[in-house]
């Protein structure tokens, strides 16, 4: 499952776009969006989901548990 | 004017091309560094060493002495933070540096350097551009190292500034020496990780969110070395700590001997901003901020260590202007995308030469009223407000101050110890018993107050306060013209004429200054 972001509560800082190693955050007037298809939870690069690690509201960068879980490379 | 240090940029044209005509324009002294060395006086201030008096003395939150005459700006380019605050809410503005409940305009390197192109033009005691957040400019390195690169090619007369939390600070040291980069402010509340955690609940660092006594000693740590690092480097730190009473309050004083160990020059104390409204966790929590009398007595007593910054005015972090006014209003990005700018090195020059006498001056009115000053031996010591609008001169009607400067004389002279804020009391020429009232009770501890003008209602309210309005010195510089007036005031008292009593610093006043802060 990709991480998803809360619209509602980002507060726009941007902090966790220049964090995700797949390049996967953008700003769309104002607001951080992720993109699905690159989110790969940081798997292979760290060991916490740097979005939510570093993003200053709680619960804002949560796994969106509609989407399927992201198949790690083998 | 020579018109070969003119250039219009038009705002609607190709930045890029601009960018190139200004970077091949070198004027005379454009060297970045030593701008200013040229055209600035030889007086020095006493105990400063020449080459860190030429470092600070255009800086207005390096030199109190230089806020009258010089102007700073912020560029809010670096909206992302690596740690968290108790003091701080960042659904609105970053508390630390900036006044809560306003958000910022963010702005791209290349819009901030339009930006100081454009206040620099029409403000020309702008003399510092500095990077304060909204969130923390070394969280944000690329955006603002981008930001200083630009400037230093675009003006590189202008001084740059950094503040930041220090997380980052040990990975960047080079690039800010490199840039250029003379002064930097660093926030350290602690160097006791237990305090810490109350005060900073996680930071991100090393790919982690930390949290607790852990990410306190880790952010400790790293500020310090930061702070060291940078002074071997010889970039001038000045250290900010937000005082919070029953967390940090009898602590600071550590931290101004830890701060001072390791070369910070400066120390600025200042008291926490937390109403609930802001939203903060203190805020939420109904965590006091001292009152203005707590945030005196500690900095008298960090005093003995080092340098306290008095006339912080806790600035947002996109503040334009001298101290104490923000003309950020006039300067969006939506106006200055409309202005034809014209960046003109030259008549900035001329402009501050003018400063520069003037300072000059100050000075020389400053030695010669001590001079007089020497002759007399007393223990007196008073308090006096100044309404002022810059230049270091007696220039503001009493009606129109929003704000009085204090000072404190004694037979060593005048020092200045704070500002107290006030609503001004006739905006519209019709002065209201209230504003006026908060007026008075803002300085009941002044023995006199000097302004370039005054109502006659007014004055003789302050008359039954107790407080002398002294009007004869309007227009002339703070310093010599207070000095004498002491002077004259010693010289009363010695003859029998007038009996001195001390004045109390009445509650009144603790409220003036930490309602507007
Ligand atoms: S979980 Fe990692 S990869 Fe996915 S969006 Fe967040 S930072 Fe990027
Ligand atoms: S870190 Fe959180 S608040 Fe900041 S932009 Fe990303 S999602 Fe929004
Ligand atoms: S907050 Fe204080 S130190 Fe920073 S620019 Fe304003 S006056 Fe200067």
């Amino acid at each position: 499952m990709p991480f998803k972001i809360i619209a509602s509560q980002c507060t726009g800082c941007s902090a966790c776009e220049t964090q995700c190693p797949n390049l996967a955050i953008s700003e769309r007037a104002g607001v951080f969006l992720i993109d699905p298809e690159k989110c790969t939870e940081c798997a292979g690069y760290f060991d916490e989901p740097q979005c939510v690690a570093v993003c200053p509201v709680d619960n804002t960068c949560v796994l969106d548990a509609a989407l399927p879980r992201h198949q790690e490379p083998a | 004017m020579s018109t070969s240090a003119q250039h219009q940029v038009s705002c609607g044209g190709d930045i890029s091309e601009t960018l190139q005509v200004m970077a091949t324009h070198k004027g005379c002294g454009t060297i970045g560094g030593s701008g200013k060395a040229s055209c600035g006086s030889q007086a020095g201030i006493a105990n400063l060493p020449i080459e860190i008096w030429e470092k600070v003395k255009n800086h207005p939150c390096y030199s109190q002495e230089a806020h009258h005459h010089y102007a700073r700006m912020h560029v809010a380019v670096a909206p992302a933070c690596n740690i968290q605050c108790n003091y701080c809410n960042r659904k609105y503005d970053c508390a630390n540096e900036s006044r809560p409940g306003i958000v910022s305009e963010k702005l791209t390197p290349m819009q901030a350097a339009k930006k100081v192109l454009a206040v620099a033009s029409a403000i020309p005691q702008m003399s510092v551009v500095g990077v304060a957040g909204p969130g923390d400019p070394l969280a944000n390195p690329e955006k603002t190292f981008r930001t200083f690169e630009l400037v230093n090619r675009l003006a590189p007369d202008l001084k740059l500034c950094l503040s930041t939390n220090g997380l980052a600070l040990p990975d960047h040291v080079d690039t800010i020496a490199r840039l250029k980069v003379d002064h930097v402010t660093i926030t350290i509340n602690m160097i006791d990780p237990e305090i810490g955690a109350k005060i900073h609940p996680w930071i991100f660092y090393d790919h982690k969110r930390c949290t607790g006594i852990e990410a306190a000693r880790i952010l400790s740590n790293r500020q310090l070395q930061g702070l060291e690092m940078l002074t071997a480097r010889g970039v001038l730190c000045k250290v900010n700590s937000v005082m919070i009473p029953g967390i940090n309050d009898q602590h600071l004083v550590e931290v101004n001997k830890a701060v001072k160990s390791r070369g910070a020059f400066l120390h600025n104390v200042m008291p926490l901003i937390s109403s609930p409204e802001h939203g903060t966790v203190f805020g939420l929590r109904g965590q006091r901020g001292p009152t203005a009398q707590e945030v005196t007595a500690l900095q008298d007593s960090c005093e003995s260590e080092m340098n306290m910054m008095r006339h912080c005015r806790q600035c947002r972090a996109d503040a334009v202007g001298l101290l104490g006014e923000d003309r950020g209003a006039e300067f969006t990005m939506e106006k200055i995308m409309a202005m034809d700018i014209k960046y003109d090195e030259q008549a900035r020059k001329e402009y501050q030469a003018k400063v520069e006498k003037a300072r000059t001056a100050n000075l020389v009115a400053k030695q010669e009223a001590l001079a007089r000053l020497a002759s007399a031996s007393s223990k007196i010591k008073v308090l006096v407000a100044v309404a002022t609008k810059a230049s270091g001169l007696i220039n503001q009607h009493f009606g129109h101050a929003k704000e009085f400067q204090v000072y404190e004389l004694s037979t060593s002279g005048a020092k200045y110890v704070g500002h107290r804020a006030i609503h001004s009391y006739c905006q519209d020429g019709h002065g209201e018993d209230s504003k006026l009232e908060i007026a008075i009770g803002a300085i009941k501890d002044c023995h006199a107050i000097f302004v370039s003008k005054i109502g006659g209602c007014p004055k003789a309210e302050l008359i039954k306060a107790g407080i002398e309005p002294v009007d004869r010195y309007a227009y002339e510089f703070i310093d010599g013209s207070v000095t004498a007036w002491f002077k004259l005031y010693l010289d009363k008292v010695n003859e029998g004429k007038i009996n001195h009593v001390e004045r109390v610093n009445a509650a009144a006043c603790s409220n003036a200054l930490t309602s507007a802060a």
